[in-house]
This record gives structure tokens, sequence and C-alpha cells, in this order.
């Protein structure tokens, strides 16, 4: 699914998801345990992942490769759960949604 | 007293400045006051220039959108003719009112191309300028002028590519209407921001309390304090927050803010993955190549301040513009929908990526946009609940707080022009 340097991710490729929306619900559907895993595995090949996908053309990606992309978008999905509110929602937010209704597609 | 670091105006404090603004408590009853809401639907909404959106999403002849207003209890079709102009049009048909542009949900907006507007009930037909070209057995009507049934015109101006309507046909016209401050921000590449993310949620507050959070970044360091790195945070509270200018024009308002963000000037400053990806709340640190970046119009960063981040520019009565130092601009419309609703829409706007780092590097601020927003929305409900109980009426704004004083006021008097004008 994923390109051969970034084989040790395929057990992350649940988390290959092209929209925001998808990644949004799957944040909220997952454990702290979970997006911490995920988080420890692919945070540490962000950057060899950026300069992987840069090799291509952004609009014309292969398959693989845009499975890559949509993985480190997950990435970002998950680093605020990680990196700052040590829970899946933001705290106090309760009942209030914010719905991405346009976003640039590749 | 709090020490300024940035520096006050002459007079003392930015409010002071204008002086029609007076320094005292302000009453919040206009948030609550559902007969207060009728008269602002009347008085601002139905009378004032409001933003709908882009040029860009309407690209070729026969693109169009539909906006509902139910602030001003009707929906208008936008639609770029066969002469390459925009038009608005009240989305009805000239038939028996049955609503022309929709699909399966009549109060969902919705966005297509086409070369005629049919309507679904008995088939009149509207060209793209408004007029009509096909009543169904005409024949039947009693002398029917199919020139006189084409759809009814809605003010439509641009400025800057932004699509701006008014259902008052006397409004004075639009570049009037946004006066000076929109003046000052022209030859900015807006039109060079093509890269869209656009957010939609329905507040449980009043339009005006929302605009307040957007307004002022007093509450930043506080209510937001955990998305910043600890040692961060705790300077930042330390601080408190002050703007780098405020400045009032007439029915507008903007702010001027420092932006050490983008780039930090220490890496500890921001989380991990904006260390990567050198990007975060204040946008992507590296700034594009496109033309009108440097130098800026004189409208923005006025103060001309080294530190400068951030231009918050708010156009009475509902449509707000962030531009930011590293290029690229937000957009925040709040529509209301009852006293105490309003749908907000938040819109980021970027040179397109040219690479994946790039596309990452606008899906953090993306992503850490709606962060923020989630805090701030919730925020409000919270607030329009405890204005409801009159527990307390009055508030004091501070300083910083200028552009929330000015808005309510503005808003206040639009309604009391509005009511002496009708007597």
């Amino acid at each position: 699914m994923l390109p051969a340097e970034f084989a040790a991710l395929e057990r992350f490729s649940d988390w290959v998801l092209a929209t925001e929306p998808e990644r949004y619900a799957k944040r909220l559907a997952s454990s702290m345990e979970e997006m911490q895993a995920f988080y420890d595995a692919a945070f540490p090949l962000l950057e060899r992942a950026m300069a992987h996908l840069d090799a291509f053309e952004l609009h014309d990606l292969p398959e693989a490769e845009r499975n890559l992309l949509y993985l480190m978008q997950s990435l970002i999905m998950v680093s605020f759960p990680v990196e700052v509110w040590k829970q899946p929602r933001v705290p106090d937010s309760g009942a209030a949604y914010l719905d991405l209704v346009v976003e640039p597609r590749v | 007293m709090i020490m300024p670091h940035f520096g006050n105006p002459a007079d003392g404090s930015w409010t002071e400045h204008y002086p029609e603004l007076g320094t005292g408590p302000v009453d919040y009853s206009d948030s609550i006051d559902p007969a207060h809401y009728e008269a602002e639907r009347a008085a601002i909404f139905k009378r004032t220039w409001l933003n709908v959106g882009r040029v860009e999403r309407l690209p070729r002849t026969g693109s169009y959108f539909t906006r509902e207003l139910a602030v001003a209890d009707t929906s208008l079709i936008i639609v770029r003719g066969r002469d390459s102009q925009i038009r608005a049009f009240h989305n009805i048909c000239r038939h028996r009112g049955n609503k022309l542009v929709w699909n399966d949900f009549p109060r969902e907006e919705t966005a297509g191309t086409c070369r005629q507007f049919t309507c679904k009930y008995h088939g009149w037909r509207y060209g793209l300028d408004g007029e009509n070209t096909f009543i169904q057995q005409e024949s039947e009507f009693f002398g029917v002028d199919k020139s006189q049934y084409g759809l009814k015109a809605v003010r439509c101006e641009i400025w800057e590519g932004f699509i701006f309507v008014n259902l008052d046909p006397q409004a004075q016209p639009l570049t009037d209407y946004l006066g000076e401050m929109a003046k000052g921000l022209e030859g900015w590449p807006f039109h060079e921001m093509t890269e869209v993310f656009s957010y939609k949620a329905e507040v449980g507050s009043n339009w005006k309390l929302f605009i307040d959070a957007f307004a002022e970044f007093y509450h930043a360091p506080v209510l937001h304090q955990k998305q910043a790195v600890k040692q961060e945070a705790d300077k930042l509270l330390g601080y408190g927050y002050e703007g780098l200018h405020y400045e009032l024009h007439g029915r507008h308002s903007m702010l001027s803010s420092w932006g050490g963000m983008a780039p930090p000037k220490d890496l500890n400053m921001v989380k991990p993955i904006e260390r990567v990806l050198r990007s975060g709340l204040f946008g992507p640190w590296d700034r594009p190549a496109v033309e009108g970046l440097d130098p800026l119009p004189p409208g923005i960063n006025p103060a001309r301040h080294k530190a400068w981040g951030m231009d918050s520019f708010f156009f009475f009565p509902n449509f707000q513009l962030l531009i930011w130092a590293p290029g690229w601009y937000l957009t925040y419309h709040y529509w209301p929908t009852a006293v105490d609703r309003h749908l907000f829409e938040g819109g980021l706007y970027f040179v397109p990526s040219r690479t994946a780092s790039e596309r990452l590097a606008r899906e953090i601020a993306a992503v850490t946009f709606k962060e923020y927003a989630l805090q701030d929305g919730n925020t409000l409900e919270a607030t329009q609940m405890m204005l409801k109980s009159r527990a307390v009426t009055e508030f004091p704004l501070n300083d910083q707080e200028i552009l929330l004083r000015h808005l309510h006021k503005t808003a206040a008097d639009y309604v009391r022009e509005h009511a002496g004008a009708a007597r």
C-alpha cells in the first residue's frame, strides 16, 4: 500500500484516509494508545516522507505515494491529541463541531 | 496598570482616541433580545453590503452557487453570465414562487454549472442574465409578457475578487460603502490564493459574539494556553496580549498584531510537528513566490511595525479578512439564523501547493485553525447562555477590546437610525 521505504508504517494503513472528515472521525473514534502508537511510528519518518514525496509531481502521485501523503495528513490530525491535548477531543469543545466542507484534493 | 510593550497612541489609549465610543461598561442585551434581533435584520442585513464569496467560485460562463440568507428570509443565485458578468438574483420562480435552484433539500445551498435555470415545478426557464426565456403553455396565460417576468435582480458588485450583494436597491455603491480601509488593501494578491479550505458550523450564540471573539486577542493567552508549548504558554500568559495598532474606519475596523510564530524566533516555542512542517497556526513560515507581498499596500501593517504578523480587517456587518505576513489569508463570515444562533464560515486561502511538503504545511495550518475555532465556538455558547440569564447586563471592555465596543455601537446605531427613518 505504501512505498517500500515506508513498509514499517503498513500496519497503520487504516489511517490512509483521503479526506479530513474521515480523518477527524477516525481520531474521535480512536484511543490515545492507538494514536500514540501511530504517532510514535510515523513522526520520525515525516521528514523522510516529505523528501520522498517532493520528488514526484504533486498532482500526479502514484498510488503508493498518494497513500503515504494521506497517512502523513492523518499524522497531522493526531498530532494535536498526542502533542497537546492528551485526549482525542479538543477540551471543553463539548458538542461544538466545525465541518470541513471544501479541501484541496490531491 | 499594564506596561505597554508596543506603545499606545498619544491620547493614552486606543479607545479614547475615538471619544464617541466612551469607556463605560457595554450593555449586551443587544445579543439576547429577540426584538432587537428583528430590528437588526431589517436595519443591517437587508441594507448593507454582504460578502457571499470569491469570484474563483465562478470560473466559467454558467457557473453558479446559491446562498441562503436566513437573516433576510431569502435565498440568492449568484451566477456568471455569457458576458462574464457576475449577477445575483432572488432564487424565486416568477410563476408561483417556487425556489428555482436547489437539489434534494430546499434549505441547502448548491453550486454547479448550467446553460439556463429551469424551475422544477412547471418548467419556466431563465437565462444566465435572469431573462425569462420560456413559459410552459404560454398561450394558457392571459396576455403574459415574458420580458416582465425575468428573475428579480439583487445588487451585486465586486471588490478585489470578493463578491458582495445588497438587498437594498438604493444602497450606495460597494466601493463607497467599503471606504478607505478597503482602498488600502487593493493590490494585495488575493487572486493568487486559490487553494482553499472552508469550514462551516452552526454556533449557539448571537452573531456578534463570535465577531467579538475574533476581534480581540486578549483571550488568546488564556483560552488557548494549552496549545503552545508549556514554557511559551506561561510566558504569553504573563505578558498578556497587546495589539500593535487599532484603527476605526467609519463602520469598519481593523487591528494589527505581532506575529512571532512564522517563523518562530526560537524553535522551542513551537510543537515538534510544526518544526518539521515549518508551519502552524500562523501559516507556512516560507512565503510563496508571488508578486504583491513586498512592498505591502499601505493599509496592511499600517504602523509599519517590524514585529508585524497579521492584520484583521472587519467589514461591517459580518465579514472579517485576516491577512498574514507569510502570504496567505483567512475569511470569517457570520450568518445569523436566530437571536441566539448563527452559521459560522471560516476559509483559509493559500497560493497553490507545488509539492507534497507545501501541501502538508497548509494541512497543519488548516487543522490548527479547527482546534482553536472549536474552543472559541463552545465558549460562545457558554457566554450566550449566561447573557440570557440577565443576572448581569453590562460588561467592562478593556482597551484591547476596542473593536467589540465599536461593533456593538455601530450595530445599535444602524438600528436606531433605521427606526428613526421609519417614523
